[in-house]
């Protein structure tokens, strides 16, 4: 959202930023300003699109949260009656239509006071942002856990480009070698077995071999320890994802490599890395590139289970105690929260995109 | 002369069909994962006949016991292949359970034995299954044989991975069949009449991505209505499955059709006069159906997959039915890991359908590629 807003103010206040915004045109070309600005305004109704889903997500479930949560405050010795349960379903305007009830929550989730005494005195106001399980705002729980879930996510992701780029290089150019062969074993294989069985296996193979029945378990404060518990999260959300990206680049290579212009380089003599980093490479990347707002959404719903298995204090075990005890404020935002991340990460893709390829930013982003 | 031309004559004239089936048949790798995937599919077929145990059947003494020990040998003297039925013992120092063989008598393995009634095919009853334990050597009774071991409730592991392929191989399959159809249908509009419409769909294709799986999981299947046949939970499922999975082959259709609507013959067939609908179904889709039936083949190992980290969080399938993320479940903490290895054994199936439907994948796609 950060870069969102930064690139409008940039395109609004022209006057002072003047020798700025020409100098960002002359970098990029106009086209691919053009491009960009058309993407940021496209990424609005997404994100109103991606809030009507969440909110019709969070309400599907039958039942209503007013009803589990007076039921949970029932046994926890609490007095609530019909009144009372009556007042607060208006309060939340439960008896009203989805659509007055769809503004009321934006509404919620945008203004109300973060502080949390607030909430707990203060239970006639009843509003979106509050936390049944928690007590607290929902932005105080989420922000507790949403730094080390995206510092997490972007260390596997640079993980797995880093691992898998150079590996689909090797085996484009070694076709049916040895090492082709075996990298594509351990890809198959690590996208083959299911991610929590493999962090299961790995986890007591760790315990077996060093030792050590916490590595991988938690994530802890140091340095060491901390890196040293990243191996079997890494190695497990990882591999699922490194084998799909080895694969496409890996065919998107051959094809390049194939092609006449490769042929002609290589006739005119231009040298062998050249040719394959500056031509094929460029080319055969695009679709990765354009497929990372993709991996960037697996990622997320592909840590919850390994994050459960591993007990890691990411988002997505958070996520999933919310849904299963109907904490609807703490899971709609949450899902809103990595919606918005993902549809950022999908925003950064294409403009990454139309940067690399010329070809997109002339088309208007047809691809 | 005559013969080698009849053949070159035949390969041109070949279809598109032929030649892929041809070339499908040089990949040793996919003919190989073809032939295990038939065998998976004929087992889940005839899984009750093959499955020595029913879904329900179950003998406490049994429960979490190893894979069962096949003999040939009794008291220096060939008897051909027996098992001994086990016993178990409360050890008082430790207070554990202590199980061990009774080998005062053996039970032949017997072929087509009786057991639990099922109907073959869904309507022909039988109580024969393949094989089964017969009458001990001394006229006892009551041993069993559980080839993988047995589950935290004494049922036969080999038989409920049998019997779970029913479902663990079928509903990605449909699935995966249901997310073809409407990202065909969805793709395919999308790219032919571009505009607005294509803008809107683009838009919903960004928005299923981006909302986490998992919540939109929790919710469908919290609002299948609860109390109906697993056999609609199933379906139910299906569709969920499928609901979010068509995004991904809506995208290549929309690319390929981007691409092919400009091309000479689609003008063409435009100008002649040839419907919208024609064109798209007649001209465009044939095109590239390959492709196509590539993204089909690759779309289901994700969905058998998928189905398993469902059943992992209790989303999916119930038990008794059984799926074979639901067998996994079992072996879903370190401890049981550690102490019964064995419960280990479906993801052996898992990982080797998946791997079969990559590599026929693969082949398909070398096959389908004209230019090889």
């Amino acid at each position: 959202m950060d870069t969102n807003t930064a690139v409008m103010e940039n395109m609004e206040s022209n006057n002072p930023k003047k020798t700025f915004w020409e100098a960002v045109k002359d970098f990029f070309g106009k086209d691919l300003v053009q491009y960009i600005f058309k993407r940021v305004l496209m990424f609005i109704p997404t994100i109103f699109l991606v809030s009507i889903l969440t909110f019709f997500v969070i309400q599907l479930p039958p039942g209503d949260f007013v009803s589990s949560h007076i039921s949970s405050m029932l046994t926890s010795g609490e007095m609530v009656s019909e009144a009372e349960a009556q007042a607060m379903r208006e309060d939340y305007g439960l008896d009203k239509p989805f659509v007055v009830q769809y503004v009321k929550w934006v509404k919620d989730i945008i203004w109300t006071p973060t502080d949390s005494s607030y909430y707990r005195i203060n239970h006639s106001h009843h509003n979106w942002k509050y936390s049944f399980s928690y007590g607290q705002n929902v932005w105080t729980v989420i922000a507790e856990r949403l730094g080390i879930t995206v510092g997490i996510t972007a260390i596997i992701m640079v993980f797995q480009y880093a691992v898998s780029i150079p590996i689909a290089i090797y085996s484009a150019t070694h076709q049916y070698s040895v090492g082709d062969y075996i990298f594509s074993v351990i890809g198959f294989l690590g996208a083959a077995i299911p991610n929590f069985i493999l962090a299961i296996v790995l986890m007591y193979l760790s315990y077996k071999w060093t030792g050590d029945p916490n590595l991988g378990l938690e994530l802890k404060s140091g340095v060491g320890p901390f890196l040293k518990s990243l191996i079997i999260p890494l190695i497990v959300i990882g591999t699922s994802g490194t084998c799909g990206i080895i694969r496409s680049v890996r065919a998107q290579m051959l094809d390049e490599i194939g092609r006449q212009y490769t042929l002609t380089a290589r006739a005119k003599g231009v040298k062998e890395s050249k040719i394959i980093m500056k031509y094929c490479f460029r080319a055969a990347i695009n679709p990765t590139v354009s497929g990372l707002g993709g991996i960037l959404s697996s990622l997320f719903s592909g840590s919850t289970v390994t994050a459960l298995v591993l007990n890691l204090q990411l988002q997505g075990p958070q996520l999933l105690k919310a849904l299963q005890t109907q904490d609807m404020y703490l899971a709609g935002a949450i899902v809103m929260v990595q919606a918005i991340l993902v549809v950022v990460g999908i925003l950064l893709s294409d403009i990454a995109l139309a940067f690399l390829d010329p070809r997109i930013r002339y088309s208007g982003g047809s691809r | 002369m005559s013969r080698k031309l009849k053949t070159k004559e035949d390969y041109y004239l070949a279809s598109q069909w032929t030649l892929m089936g041809r070339k499908l048949k040089k990949h040793k790798l996919a003919k190989i994962s073809l032939l295990i995937l038939a065998i998976l599919y004929i087992g889940a077929l005839f899984a009750d006949f093959l499955a020595p145990y029913g879904l329900e059947e179950f003998n406490s003494l049994y429960k979490d016991t190893a894979p069962a020990k096949i003999h040939c040998m009794y008291e220096g003297k060939f008897v051909g292949p027996y098992v001994f039925k086990l016993r178990d013992e409360l050890d008082f120092s430790t207070f554990t359970r202590h199980i061990y063989e009774d080998t005062s008598e053996y039970y032949k393995i017997r072929l087509f034995t009786h057991g639990e009634e099922y109907k073959i095919l869904g309507f022909i009853k039988s109580d024969i299954h393949l094989f089964g334990v017969g009458e001990g050597s001394n006229g006892g009774a009551g041993a069993k044989i559980f080839l993988f071991g047995a589950d935290k409730l004494g049922r036969d592991i080999f038989s409920r991975v049998l019997l779970g392929s029913r479902i663990s191989l079928t509903i990605p399959f449909a699935s995966a069949f249901i997310s073809f159809f409407l990202g065909i249908a969805i793709g395919g509009l999308s790219g032919y009449f571009g505009g607005v419409f294509d803008i809107i769909i683009q838009r919903i294709i960004e928005v299923i991505g981006a909302v986490p799986q998992i919540p939109l999981w929790m919710a469908l299947s919290a609002a299948i209505p609860s109390g109906i046949s697993s056999v609609k939970i199933y379906f139910y499922i299906t569709v969920i499955l499928s609901f979010i999975n068509w995004t991904g082959m809506a995208r290549v259709v929309r690319g390929k059709f981007l691409s092919l609507k400009n091309e000479d013959y689609v003008m063409a067939a435009r100008l002649a006069g040839v419907s919208t609908w024609k064109i798209i179904w007649k001209h465009l889709v044939p095109g590239f159906m390959s492709y196509l039936i590539v993204s089909l083949t690759l779309g289901i190992p994700g969905s058998i997959l998928g189905e398993t980290s469902m059943s992992y969080l209790n989303l999916g399938i119930k038990s008794p039915a059984t799926s074979w993320g639901v067998l996994l479940q079992e072996a879903s903490n370190v401890t049981d890991v550690a102490v019964h290895p064995h419960k280990l054994i479906p993801i052996i199936f898992v990982t080797i359908t998946v791997l079969a439907y990559n590599f026929l994948g693969d082949g398909l796609r070398d096959a389908a590629d004209p230019y090889k």
